[in-house]
């Protein structure tokens, strides 16, 4: 999948949304994780990952052709850790079909929601 | 350093686009939600600019309880890695963007 198939995706569950909103709506969520991972934040969206940055220190390396030695500058590198839920998800996903619920059951959590007294109740 | 959460990046979009707030944080958990699908289905998702998720098989293999020594399995399984993109990359070293045309993560 690509990020144009995302877009598309979005707009054909949604609508009401007009493309270049679809459009919008993709490139602000990558656009503000890379602001954020330049300024030396980190993003955590639980149950899908963690996007975080690494620091490389500076080190010899060699040229693998020729053997000669040089220096490699240190440099800060994006790093993504996936979630427990995504993890489990994926590697579900390899043992044949996926058989757990699917997740486009709405049910339980609306339910739960009705279920919990109301704190001014 | 500060943390980013779901609730930034749906202000940002409440921002951006203009809809209302709550519809902004259910795009925002359709949009990861169609990510995690994909990747769940085996697929990669390219993200232009941004970077590459891509699901990898990986052998049986055996490990070692490090605690105790005993050797146990490690089943075959499926993991998730991610491949940041040229222009990512030279964004966090804030350096001169990379040539168009050549990006491998994206």
């Amino acid at each position: 999948m690509t990020k144009s198939e995302l877009i598309a995706m979005l707009a054909a569950s949604n609508p009401h949304l007009r493309q270049p909103d679809a459009e919008l709506i993709v490139s602000t969520i990558f656009e503000e994780i890379s602001a954020a991972l330049a300024r030396g934040d980190r993003v955590e969206l639980r149950g899908f990952g963690a996007f975080s940055t690494k620091r490389r220190e500076a080190r010899q390396g060699r040229n693998p052709r020729t053997g000669a030695t040089v220096a490699v500058a240190g440099k800060t590198v994006p790093y993504f850790k996936a979630g427990k839920e995504l993890r489990e998800r994926i590697n579900r996903g390899a043992a044949a079909a996926p058989q757990a619920a699917s997740p486009a059951a709405p049910e339980p959590a609306r339910a739960r929601r009705g279920s919990v007294p109301h704190p001014a109740a | 350093m500060n943390t980013v959460t779901r609730a930034h990046l749906a202000e940002a979009i409440y921002a951006q686009v203009g809809l209302s707030r709550n519809e902004s944080a259910a795009l925002l958990e359709t949009v990861l939600e169609r990510i995690a699908a994909a990747l769940e289905a085996g697929e990669p998702v390219k993200i232009a600019a941004f970077g590459t998720f891509s699901v990898r098989q990986k052998g049986q293999r055996i490990g070692r309880n490090p605690k105790t020594g005993v050797e146990v399995p490690i089943l075959p399984r499926r993991v998730l890695t991610f491949r940041p993109s040229q222009v990512l990359k030279a964004r966090i070293n804030g350096q001169p963007l990379p040539r168009a045309g050549r990006d491998g993560g994206a």
